[in-house]
């Protein structure tokens, strides 16, 4: 208590700094509540980023350290501001530039890649941390040598996954080994263990350590993510997500930090829900994800190749959607790869105009990622009300008389529903087959991002039309006005 | 063992933060209705996942910390130090900014 008063004598901006923490740490709690509801989200975005700011702000002018532990020997402040500056301006103008240029449909992975940094950033604070711990030659206690083994090793998986679920969704990565690495995976999650509990054991054995923990973080990070299969990248992205906060928390420990603690575990724990509901719009458990590989056999529908599709043209596509009463529209990713969104919005004004109904059906994994189609869709002005969620599409489907599936795939592939071998079993799908007359863009008879075949595209209501969706699209526009 | 209950001990307080932030966040995210009786909120699922992601930028204080204390001759340190703050303003500024471009889109709509 006394040592607390001496700190405030001392220093009186240490009060207005606690001030700033608690006031941040209330930003992101407001913040993250009202991400959670579409009429708050925005601001709730912008509130926690100035607390964020302000949070940063704090710490750069009234951060101070006790030279000694009681604070007698008075405090330091931050030094080294120049190069404090320089690096947040560097980032600033990299970040901001990279998150303004970036499109729309290839943004799951930049959300990803901002995680990397994240979690890079709480491993490399660990490192160093270890060597000023070591320079000072004062070998700390157990739980603080814990707590940055646990930030190098989290933050170092975090970052290594994060790149390589980048490189998936960019597809540069294939998916790679299966249920052997998954083995050998344990293992080796259990030797880096091992190790950290070495090194916590006997602090001076090893002085290099900590470095070796974190090369084989990375390591490790790379062969989690690995075998995992793309279609789970959003998944794993969220997993990692939560990791990075866990990360942050463990700095908060190291620097009795209130506000990187908060902020850190709010995002840990809310992150990990946000994980088991996107599991579980899949119909699938955590474990299922990390551990089975999706798609990876997938040839158990493989008898299929006989089948026979039936094709539509343009022109007869256009002529019954004009003159359907009601249309539904399926997007999928294959829509947003073609830059489609505006071409399919033109064509939806041109059936409203011509007085078909038309609406969107999404579901919750369309795209890379839940809630990514609607993005999509919403850049290309449509509007709001039209994009109906899965659970309400669903049941007006048998009242519908023409469905378009634009590049989607999997989330209209009855095996889901009727094929217990299928990897997809189990996962909801929206029920295309139900309608009346199914169309179905696609570019070629390639198999969707699961690896699959396709029932649906053999079905007797359905007609493939075949081509890049965008030019599909303009005929079907040019069409629909020629009519 | 022993300096593992003085390590609880000296920061119990920040213990019980811990394990109260915990359950706010599963609260914060969980006791939206729409999340509960719904599968997902798909609409918002991507923002909220990447408003959450700028919010664990928050780290960037620990790399200014570390960065602040560095000792002025110590060429590691500071290089690492440089580069793990640069890492967090990437995820602060990075996540933020991209959350704010995708809820936009939908203001445009909903006005």
């Amino acid at each position: 208590m006394e040592s607390i008063q001496h700190f405030i004598d001392i220093w009186p901006g240490n009060f207005a700094l606690q001030i700033i923490y608690l006031f941040s740490s209330i930003t992101f709690i407001i913040g993250l509540k009202g991400l959670s509801s579409p009429d708050s989200a925005r601001k709730g975005n912008l509130l926690a980023a100035a607390g964020m700011g302000l949070a940063i702000l704090g710490t750069i002018f009234l951060h101070r350290t006790p030279i000694s532990p009681d604070g007698s020997e008075g405090f330091r402040p931050i030094g080294n501001l120049i190069y404090i500056f320089g690096a947040i301006g560097l980032g600033t103008v990299v970040g901001w530039t990279m998150a303004m240029r970036v499109k729309m449909t290839t943004m799951p992975q930049m959300v990803s890649f901002f995680n990397g940094m994240g979690g890079a950033c709480a491993a490399l604070i660990g490192l160093i941390e270890y060597r000023g711990l070591a320079a000072h030659g004062g070998v700390a206690d157990a739980g603080f040598l814990l707590i940055i083994y646990l930030g190098v090793w989290i933050g170092s998986v975090s970052f290594a996954g994060s790149m390589i679920a980048y490189g998936k969704l960019e597809e540069r990565i294939r998916d790679f080994g299966g249920r052997s690495l998954q083995i050998v995976n344990l293992l080796f999650l259990a030797s880096l263990i091992g190790a950290m509990a070495f090194g916590i054991a006997r602090p001076d054995a090893i002085p290099a350590l900590p470095w070796i923990v974190a090369a084989g973080s990375l390591l490790y990070g790379v062969l989690f993510v690995l075998p995992i299969g793309g279609a789970d990248m959003p998944v794993v992205i969220s997993l990692l997500n939560s990791f990075t906060g866990i990360a942050a928390a463990l700095g908060g420990f190291l620097y009795n930090n209130q506000v990187m603690l908060t902020g850190g575990i709010l995002v840990g724990s809310a992150g990990t829900i946000l994980t088991i509901l996107m599991c579980k719009a899949m119909n699938r458990s955590l474990l299922n994800v990390l551990i089975g590989s999706f798609g990876g056999k997938g040839g158990a529908a493989g008898a299929t190749g006989e089948q026979v599709v039936k094709e539509i043209s343009a022109t007869d596509a256009a002529i019954l959607c004009a003159y359907a009463q009601r249309v539904s529209i399926v997007p999928g990713y294959g829509l947003a790869v073609a830059q489609a969104q505006h071409t399919c919005h033109e064509f939806e004004r041109q059936l409203t105009e011509k007085g078909v109904e038309v609406t969107y059906a999404i579901h919750p994994v369309a795209g890379r990622m839940p809630g990514h189609m609607n993005v999509l869709l919403a850049e290309a002005d449509v509007a709001y009300p039209k994009m109906l969620e899965m659970d309400d599409a669903n049941p007006q489907m048998p009242n519908t008389d023409v469905v378009i599936v634009i590049g989607a795939n999997d989330v209209v592939n009855p095996a889901a529903e009727n094929d217990p071998s299928s990897p997809i079993y189990g996962m909801p799908i929206i029920n295309v087959d139900k309608a009346r007359n199914v169309i179905v863009m696609k570019r070629s008879m390639g198999k969707g991002y699961a690896g699959i075949e396709n029932q649906l595209f053999f079905g007797k209501n359905t007609r493939m039309l075949f081509g890049d969706a965008k030019s599909s699209l303009e005929k079907l526009v040019a069409e629909v006005k020629a009519l | 063992m022993e300096s593992l209950a003085s390590f609880f001990l000296e920061h119990q307080n920040f213990i019980f933060l811990l394990v109260l932030a915990v359950f706010l966040g599963v609260e914060v995210i969980a006791n939206v209705p729409a999340v509960l009786h719904t599968p997902l909120p798909a609409v918002l699922h991507t923002p909220l996942m990447s408003g959450a992601n700028a919010i664990h930028g928050v780290v960037i204080i620990g790399s200014i910390i570390v960065m602040g204390h560095a000792e002025p001759g110590d060429y590691l340190s500071l290089g690492l130090g440089f580069l793990a703050v640069v890492l967090g303003t990437l995820n602060v500024v990075g996540g933020f900014v991209v959350t704010n471009r995708m809820l936009e889109m939908f203001r445009k709509k909903t006005r």
